[in-house]
């Protein structure tokens, strides 16, 4: 089959090759011939040129080809000289290459028509079908796919005949099979393998191809392309799955991360800190001012910015945490209704304090290289900084785990959230406790911060946008059992991500909280309650 | 049946209350109209709208303090029901404009003819006739707090609990009606009012009878939560606030003493957004902003939470002090004062002005009483109402 | 089956085969229990015994796993919650005192009274002279009449007991759950408790959980010792007492 190919190209080469040396008046040589004919102002010289142009192999054909394609060629009827405008506005004469000064006064821009914009359109993609770029080569063998250009088939065979970069070959071959299935005279086998082709792609792409096919193929063709359309519907279905679980995860990993520290907290003391939001900002402002001192004194470090910025952040989002339990909090516990009046004045405090020293407006937080970017699996795109996120959140959860089980404030910490009075009675220091609960809470919020200033606008409202999903995460999850949060993180994140294609993102939001609205009453203390005499009713 | 409730639930203090309201509701109109403009008692007729604001505000006020000071349901989310009422007034109004608005349209309000509705929802009708649109104010909160609340208690959701799905509530509302689909005017809310009961809303006779009827709104609001805390009724709120477990324990229904004080609560709520959208002049889904609700709160713990009297001043002294300092050279520290008051009164004056300024009598008094005990105890009698204060 | 034996016996309570457990810890375990109308029982047993679950169960607040609990030899009392138990006839004196410390003495009794419980009927009561005359004669009772305009949260700690003994009086059930009334009182209060509690037995089924040994004595009725959430012994207090497990039980092994 492929020798059949080359045998076909080589005769469209030959007789390009016996057209420019034969049927046209000899003028200087072979190229410039062609190029003076798009001088004539005819459709079907300018499509001869193009022909002969794609195929010279002279440098100059890859400049004129793109700037017939962009309407940046010129003609002198009167001279026969042709030139190019240059996308920074320099003139050169098509033929030669040399620099112009201007255009003469009567050049006229090329004129092409639907019909010749396709045969240039694939021109072009010959010529990078042929360059030396892999990159190049790969893009160009891609859009082959989507123009189907029936014109292109022997180079796109020629290609394919020298390419040695898989995916490149890869592509090419679904170009090829995208050619064959729009040619009328291609035979039925032929379509067929080429529906097999197109069908193991399996994209939208390969689904828009299968489905633009008009109704006059062969009933076999027809058949195989349907069954094909149905199974690449099907495999685009379960990856549009997988897409939303995807999605899902990660917004479950974000509403984790800002709302981890706030289920310790309310479940080892009981105290609902609506200042938690806050807490988060300040981490993402430390991001902030961290990558501001980076970037006028040691623009090197900048890949480095959110190492350094994580524990400052905690460091300084778990301070002021100390200082809120120390100064106001530990006043009023066993009031958790007037902590949570208290604690949304902070809460409005922090907000303007911050609105007053960087401004109201967002602050930009760059990416670090190694968090910008994307990469994909199969049918879907995952973007580096989501998935840093997500390790991220899962790292912080193992570390608190591992935290509460393996040190002696984790067993003081479970302690006083199952039992308080006893734990006090055991000699607990349930105050000290309190402390480094409350400040492990906010640095965590802190840390935080420092990741959703990746992906969110570093505002003095950076916090409240989380504190009330952040809320639902630590309600449907119950208090009092880490794993309980990660769970309802992760419902909620997969919930909101499944509802929204269907019912739109605030309808959804609307119906995750009715539906939480529901369940607390199904189950007041969540899905994973402490239970015993202990608890109180 | 009732008259006894009546005389019972109106002490000094009480009386007192109503008649400064009364003196109010009727001076400051009278002012306005009568007195020459620019004479130094004359009241200015903005002044009368934003005074009137702040009476509705002291009506809420009321509304969260009977649920949060004497059941002890903190609800985060009563500025939804302010906003329904304000919703169910402003469609009202909205369909007084008839064809004198923007696009001249006799049946769709402008925003309608803008977004291209082919026809008036079915939710907006009746909002034509001025009965139907009070009957909604009361019904439209009303209904939500008594589903919401049945839901609610009857699962025992209670404390911060509740306060978070209430405040989940009015965020989830918040997001409704930012929808412009969603048939109230997205965004921008319902604006642009001309007439109420055939009166032009701008005109200063308007604002004035706006003003006297929230005076009234109050009054009579004041004088339903008094009978209310002063019954038997009252005392098993207390009750279900200090001992809620004990209470069920003595053979209450708890859960239908919430959901009849908070379903109460949500109209009064309702009339006072009613009251508020004619004298603002719009409504838009910025009242259902939870930040909203937990700053009515405050406004009731400044005052003194369990006191009637301290809701109402509490609302009052709150917005008088925002007004103040968001108007001068200080708004830029006015968030910073609001917070720390959330702060300095949970902290340190955890009962309020009234309820700080009531103890310190109660001391007084205790130390007379101490003098002659047995009198006192030989004159009450079993029926007299505990002063809740 | 069930439903008709203890018609048969007529118990008051009448308690099998009863399983509760949090969290894999068995609070409960297999316990069964009855009490004839017109008894006094103690209930003695160490922490964590079960005892105030065993009352969370019988008022409702707990529900248990399995088993049968019967009210009066036809009601099960498995199914109602709080409110309908104490409706039911059933009172319950807690191991705290709680008394509505912020209301004065006579309103804790007035709340306390079995009069009409609705929103409506409370919304509009007017007090009646029965009313006031059956709390004045519960005040006597508990001698509190001095105290009757003070608020409940300045009462001493045994007043407050008794205030919520009154509470029960009151609230005239039929049967009587009094979980330790004793706990703080001086050995008088200790004496005059137990005579009141004799007294209020006259007319009313009781069910007594206490420590004091002496008082237990002192009402000299049958007692069940309960352990691990079952019932260990049962009998007059010097047969218990003599039981060798339940010293074994009490002293530890």
């Amino acid at each position: 089959m492929f020798a059949n190919c080359i045998d076909r190209f080589r005769a469209l080469f030959l007789s390009i090759l016996l057209l420019s040396c034969f049927v046209l008046p000899a003028m200087a040589g072979p190229f410039e011939d062609s190029v003076a004919k798009f001088a004539n102002d005819e459709f079907s010289d300018t499509e001869d040129a193009v022909g002969e142009i794609a195929s010279s192999g002279n440098p100059l054909a890859s400049p004129i080809i793109s700037a017939l394609q962009d309407g940046r060629l010129s003609a002198d009827p009167d001279s026969k000289k042709v030139f190019i405008t240059q996308p920074d506005g320099k003139i050169i004469d098509a033929a030669t290459g040399a620099a112009v000064d201007k255009l003469p006064d009567n050049a006229a821009a090329v004129r092409l028509n639907n019909r010749l914009r396709r045969t240039v359109d694939a021109a072009v993609g010959g010529l990078t079908l042929m360059s030396s770029d892999p990159a190049k080569r790969l893009s160009a063998a891609q859009s082959v796919l989507k123009s189907h250009e029936e014109s292109m088939l022997p180079t796109v065979d020629s290609a394919l005949a020298k390419e040695t970069n898989k995916s490149t070959r890869q592509a090419l071959a679904e170009g090829r099979a995208a050619i064959i299935l729009f040619k009328s005279d291609a035979s039925d086998s032929d379509k067929l393998d080429a529906v097999a082709v197109i069908k193991a792609r399996g994209d939208q792409e390969a689904l828009a191809l299968l489905t633009s096919l008009d109704a006059g193929q062969p009933p076999l063709v027809a058949k195989a392309a349907a069954s094909a359309i149905s199974s690449i519907q099907s495999n685009l279905a379960l990856w549009s799955t997988v897409q939303n679980a995807w999605y899902g995860l990660s917004l479950g990993s974000v509403l984790l991360l800002a709302a981890i520290g706030l289920a310790i907290t309310f479940g080892v003391m009981g105290v609902i800190n609506m200042a938690h939001g806050e807490m988060v900002m300040l981490g993402a402002y430390t991001t902030f001012a961290v990558q501001e001192v980076i970037r006028t004194s040691y623009p090197g470090l900048f890949d480095y910015s959110l190492l350094i910025a994580l524990p400052l952040a905690f460091l300084v989002a778990g301070g002021i945490g100390v200082l809120i339990e120390r100064s106001i909090i530990r006043f009023l516990y066993g009031r958790p209704l007037e902590t949570l009046l208290a604690t949304w004045g902070l809460s409005l405090v922090l907000q303007q304090a911050v609105r007053t020293l960087f401004g109201p407006t967002n602050r930009e937080v760059g990416n670090p290289s190694w968090m910008s970017g994307a990469f994909e699996v199969g049918q879907i795109t995952i973007t580096y900084n989501r998935l840093w996120i997500f390790c991220f959140t899962l790292a912080v959860f193992a570390i608190l785990l591992a935290m509460l089980r393996y040190t002696a404030l984790g067993l003081e910490m479970r302690a006083v959230t199952q039992n308080r009075r006893m734990a006090a009675s055991m000699g607990i220091a349930t105050s000290r406790v309190d402390a480094l609960t409350f400040g492990l809470g906010s640095g965590i919020a802190g840390i935080a911060g420092v990741a959703l200033s990746q992906i969110d606008n570093v505002s003095p409202n950076l916090g409240q946008s989380y504190i009330i999903d952040s809320f639902m995460v630590v309600v449907f999850g119950g208090v009092g059992n880490l794993w309980g949060t990660l769970v309802g993180a992760f419902t909620l994140g997969i919930a909101n991500k499944f509802l929204e294609p269907v019912a739109g993102a605030v309808l959804g939001k609307i119906a995750i909280l009715v539906l939480i609205i529901l369940f607390i009453q199904k189950r007041p203390r969540g899905l994973f309650a402490l239970k015993g005499r202990a608890v109180e009713a | 049946m009732t008259p006894h409730i009546l005389t019972r639930s109106l002490d000094r203090a009480a009386a007192t209350f109503i008649l400064i309201v009364a003196a109010l509701g009727i001076l400051i109109p009278l002012s306005n109209l009568l007195l020459p403009q620019g004479s130094m008692f004359q009241v200015p007729t903005y002044l009368v709208a934003l005074w009137g604001k702040y009476v509705c505000y002291a009506i809420l006020a009321l509304s969260i303090d009977l649920i949060w000071g004497y059941c002890g349901i903190l609800s985060l989310g009563h500025g939804a029901f302010f906003a329904l009422g304000g919703y169910a007034m402003g469609m009202y109004l909205m369909r007084q404009i008839g064809s004198r608005g923007v696009y001249g349209n006799p049946l769709l309000p402008d925003f309608m003819v803008f977004l291209n509705y082919p026809k008036l929802p079915w939710y907006w009708h009746g909002f034509d006739m001025f009965w139907f649109a009070a009957l909604m104010v009361l019904l439209a909160p009303g209904l939500l707090a008594f589903c919401f609340g049945w839901l609610a208690f009857r699962s025992r959701v209670t404390g911060v609990y509740l306060s978070i799905i209430t405040q989940a509530m009015t965020y989830a509302l918040l997001l409704a009606f930012f929808r412009n689909d969603f048939g109230f005017g997205g965004n921008n809310g319902l604006t642009d009012f001309k007439d109420i009961l055939g009166f032009n809303v701008q005109a200063e006779g308007t604002r004035c009878a706006l003003f006297l009827l929230s005076c009234l709104a109050l009054i009579i609001a004041f004088v339903i939560c008094r009978a209310v805390v002063s019954s038997k009724l009252g005392k098993v709120l207390i009750a279900v606030r200090d001992a809620e477990s004990r209470t069920r324990f003595l053979g209450y229904r708890v859960e239908t003493y919430k959901l009849f004080v908070f379903t109460l609560s949500a109209c009064m709520a309702g009339v006072a957004g009613a009251l508020y959208v004619p004298q603002v002049g719009i409504i838009n889904p910025s009242e259902f902003a939870p930040g909203n609700s937990i700053e009515a709160v405050i406004w009731v713990a400044v005052g003194g939470r369990g006191t009637l009297i301290g809701a109402a001043l509490g609302a009052v002294v709150v917005n008088y002090a925002k007004t103040y300092f968001t108007s001068g050279p200080l708004a830029p520290y006015w968030l910073f004062m609001l917070g720390a008051m959330f702060i300095l009164v949970t902290l340190l004056l955890p009962k309020g002005i009234i309820g700080t300024f009531n103890s310190w009598r109660d001391k007084q008094r205790s130390a007379a009483i101490e003098a002659d005990k047995e009198s006192a105890a030989r004159e009450d009698g079993i029926g007299e109402p505990n002063p809740a204060e | 089956m069930n439903v008709m034996d203890t018609r048969a016996t007529s118990a008051m309570l009448y308690l099998d085969g009863v399983h509760v457990s949090f969290d894999g810890f068995h609070a409960i375990n297999n316990l069964s229990l009855t009490l004839a109308p017109g008894e006094m029982r103690a209930i003695i047993g160490p922490n964590g015994a079960g005892k105030t679950t065993m009352m969370d169960i019988i008022t409702g607040k707990t529900k248990p796993d399995e088993g049968t609990v019967l009210f009066d030899g036809t009601v099960d009392l498995t199914r109602l919650d709080e409110t309908r138990i104490a409706e039911l006839g059933i009172g319950r004196k807690f191991q705290k005192p709680t008394v509505f410390e912020s209301q004065t003495v006579q309103d804790n009794l007035l709340l306390a009274l079995n009069v009409d419980h609705s929103v409506r009927g409370t919304l509009f009561w007017r007090g009646s002279k029965a009313e006031s005359e059956r709390i004045d004669k519960v005040l006597e009772t508990i001698r509190l009449t001095d105290a009757r305009n003070r608020l409940a949260g300045s009462l001493s700690h045994g007043q407050k007991q008794w205030l919520e003994i009154g509470m029960l009086l009151a609230q005239d059930p039929k049967v009587l759950l009094v979980d330790e009334p004793v706990a703080g009182m001086t050995d008088v209060e200790t004496h005059l408790t137990a005579e009141l509690l004799k007294q209020i037995n006259k007319n009313h089924t009781i069910m007594v959980v206490e420590h004091d040994m002496t008082f237990v004595r002192e009402l000299g009725v049958k007692v069940t010792c309960l352990h691990e959430g079952s019932v260990l012994a049962e009998g007059t207090i010097d047969q218990v007492s003599a039981n060798e497990r339940v010293v074994e039980v009490y002293l530890g092994r």
